[in-house]
């Protein structure tokens, strides 16, 4: 505890004389009371006797030596310090202190934040024209240079992004096709008309849902990961340590994520479609559509086109994905939350551009009427 | 002294990022032969100054010629080949964190040479014994100390056997006997092997074993502001900032 006397002496002085323990706990009840003391009578001398304070740690000195370099008319004196007080508060230059005070970081004004933001988007942009080119000059390579290609690491992404993925796409797929077969039957169930949840749920799975969903799923859990992996190298400069042993980071880090991603995702789209199919057979046997007329009437709604239609948007998918994780991995900046920044971004770089390329794949198989 | 004609020119260089140097007009030349240290207060640019040197920076100003090749407008294979002549020791090692320290050396190996697989084993093996590592080379780099992932990374930059090594502050971070055994082992590997090191440290104690020369860089008048012998620089330099950057630490090491 500590207490903080006031007073005023007959020959004009007044006396702040403060005892007990200056410390943390104590000096937020007598900070103020200290500083209105000192305010009321600015043209008095002020004489600070800290005789009975027994010990002072960090913020007690604050207060002290607030209270000797506080800008007034008179001065401000502290008596009577204890040495064991007197060599911490020494240590202190008054002067240096009350000027060197950091300013208050001011807001940009509106139009250097336009520039700036206008400036990074227009660097990012380079960033990934950049990326793109040498990303297909590494997978060029790769193509006429197959044995360059690091196999063994291959094998070792596409089991954590394609085998490793099958249960969370089987579960999702399957509620999905449970779930919309379901919304879909119990209104078409009004007019009679539940067999043809099979038509609407054949369509938007094989054309739609389904690589969308598989895309969606790798885009959280792979690009992610490889936004992670390759920011942790980044970070621990194994990166740089590539460039300087002369091997390409792209060909060596991107390009087998990208072949990885290029052979597993169709084949967790064709596994979505069939599980969400299989979702969707299941809840209508409930509304007593037998499994063969199921099929039977899926058979006659989809042809291999519309299969197709959702298998090629796949690998279109997987290529941006991929891409994109890897590239925010090697933007990975310096710290401890770049690699959580830059996994964030791959995730949400990664989706933007899933709808934007669904989108146009929408209107080119309108107008190409496939 | 060992010394022997300029391997490294670096010539009127400005050091910085993004175009804002941080040193300027910074010159010197590293012989063949020679163990080199960068010195300077922290801050000073000495890491950054060696990322320009092995390529990682592009420079702003100057240039950085080793061997007479200028690694920032090369591309392509010759690029390639004036990296395979110089081995590089990151500050925290960098080791390839999902592969063994075997393949970690095996790497370089594999990817420039048509050696049979069994050579690349037992090069990678020497070059982890030349270091004192051969019975952890299948061990991850999780697996090991700060200090031996430090020799072992020095053991990646010589599995090509470069003629130049560049050690990013090699001593930091360990204790004085791990970072004693270090500076021997840098010591023997100049003598016997004749490579080149280019060092950048803080560490006077191993600057005073080791070195045969040192520039030292000052970030306030943004340049190099000694060259030569420290014991000569820490004896006569008529530079006040530099007497005192070794003879501060000099009797602080004393006391």
């Amino acid at each position: 505890m500590a207490t903080l006397a006031v007073s005023d002496t007959p020959d004009g002085h007044r006396l702040l004389a403060f005892a007990g323990r200056l410390d943390a706990t104590s000096v937020p009840a007598i900070w103020d009371r200290a500083h209105r003391a000192l305010a009321e009578m600015p043209g008095r001398p002020v004489t600070v006797d800290v005789a009975d304070v027994d010990s002072c740690d960090g913020a007690g000195i604050a207060l002290l030596v607030d209270l000797a370099s506080h800008p007034r008319a008179a001065p401000v004196d502290v008596v009577r310090m204890r040495p064991a007080i007197a060599t911490i508060y020494h240590q202190f230059d008054l002067t240096h202190l009350e000027h060197d005070l950091d300013p208050p970081a001011g807001r940009l004004p509106i139009v250097e934040e336009v520039g700036r933001a206008t400036y990074s988007i227009g660097r990012d942009l380079a960033a990934m024209v950049t990326f793109v080119g040498s990303l297909t000059s590494a997978l060029l390579y790769a193509f006429t240079h197959p044995r360059s290609v690091r196999w063994r690491d291959v094998w070792r992404i596409c089991e954590r992004t394609g085998a490793d993925a099958l249960p969370i796409v089987a579960l999702i797929s399957f509620l999905l096709g449970l779930i919309l077969a379901f919304q879909s039957a119990v209104p078409m169930k009004r007019f009679g008309a539940e067999i043809f949840v099979a038509d609407l749920l054949g369509l938007s799975v094989l054309r739609e849902l389904g690589p969308l969903m598989t895309a969606i799923l790798l885009a959280g859990r792979s690009g992610a990961a490889f936004a992670a992996e390759i920011g942790t190298m980044t970070v621990n400069q194994e990166v740089d340590a590539l460039t300087t042993m002369g091997l390409d980071p792209v060909r060596f880090l991107v390009t087998p994520r990208i072949i990885a991603a290029l052979l597993m995702t169709p084949l967790l789209t064709l596994f979505a479609d069939l599980v969400a199919l299989a979702g969707g057979a299941l809840t209508m046997q409930t509304f007593s559509i037998p499994l063969v007329t199921f099929f039977k009437e899926l058979d006659s709604a989809v042809d291999f086109t519309d299969f197709m239609a959702g298998f090629v948007k796949s690998f279109v998918f997987a290529f941006l994905i991929a891409a994109v994780g890897c590239l925010r991995g090697l933007q990975t900046g310096a710290g401890a939350s770049a690699v959580g920044d830059s996994a964030t971004r791959a995730v949400v770089s990664g989706i933007i551009l899933l709808v934007i390329v669904d989108g146009i794949f929408a209107v080119a198989y309108f107008v190409l009427d496939i | 002294m060992p010394t022997g004609d300029s391997i490294i020119r670096v010539e009127d260089l400005a050091v910085g990022y993004d175009g804002q140097a941080i040193l300027e007009h910074v010159s010197f030349d590293v012989r063949a032969g020679e163990v080199f240290v960068i010195l300077g207060g922290s801050g000073s640019g000495k890491s950054t100054l060696l990322k320009h040197m092995i390529g990682l920076n592009p420079p702003i100003a100057g240039r950085v010629l080793i061997e007479g090749r200028d690694l920032a407008q090369a591309s392509g294979d010759e690029r390639r080949d004036i990296l395979k002549g110089i081995g590089v020791m990151y500050q925290s090692g960098a080791l390839f964190g999902s592969m063994t320290l075997s393949e970690n050396v095996r790497l370089s190996l594999e990817e420039y040479t048509l050696l049979p697989p069994p050579a690349i084993d037992l090069i990678a093996r020497m070059k982890l014994e030349l270091v004192g590592l051969d019975q952890f080379s299948g061990h991850l780099p999780s697996e090991i100390s700060g200090g031996m992932q430090k020799r072992a990374a020095i053991a990646r930059a010589m599995a090509l056997d470069p003629p130049i090594l560049f050690l990013d502050e090699p001593s930091a971070g360990l204790d004085p006997i791990t970072s004693a055994e270090l500076d021997a082992l840098i010591r023997r590997l100049q003598r016997s092997l004749g490579v080149t090191f280019v060092i950048v440290t803080h560490e006077l104690a191993s600057i005073y074993a080791i070195a045969d020369r040192v520039i030292m860089l000052d970030k306030r008048t943004r340049g190099v502001v000694a060259e030569g012998d420290p014991r000569k620089l820490r004896d006569d330099s008529d530079n006040a900032y530099v007497r005192q950057f070794f003879r501060r630490e000099a009797t602080a090491e004393a006391a």
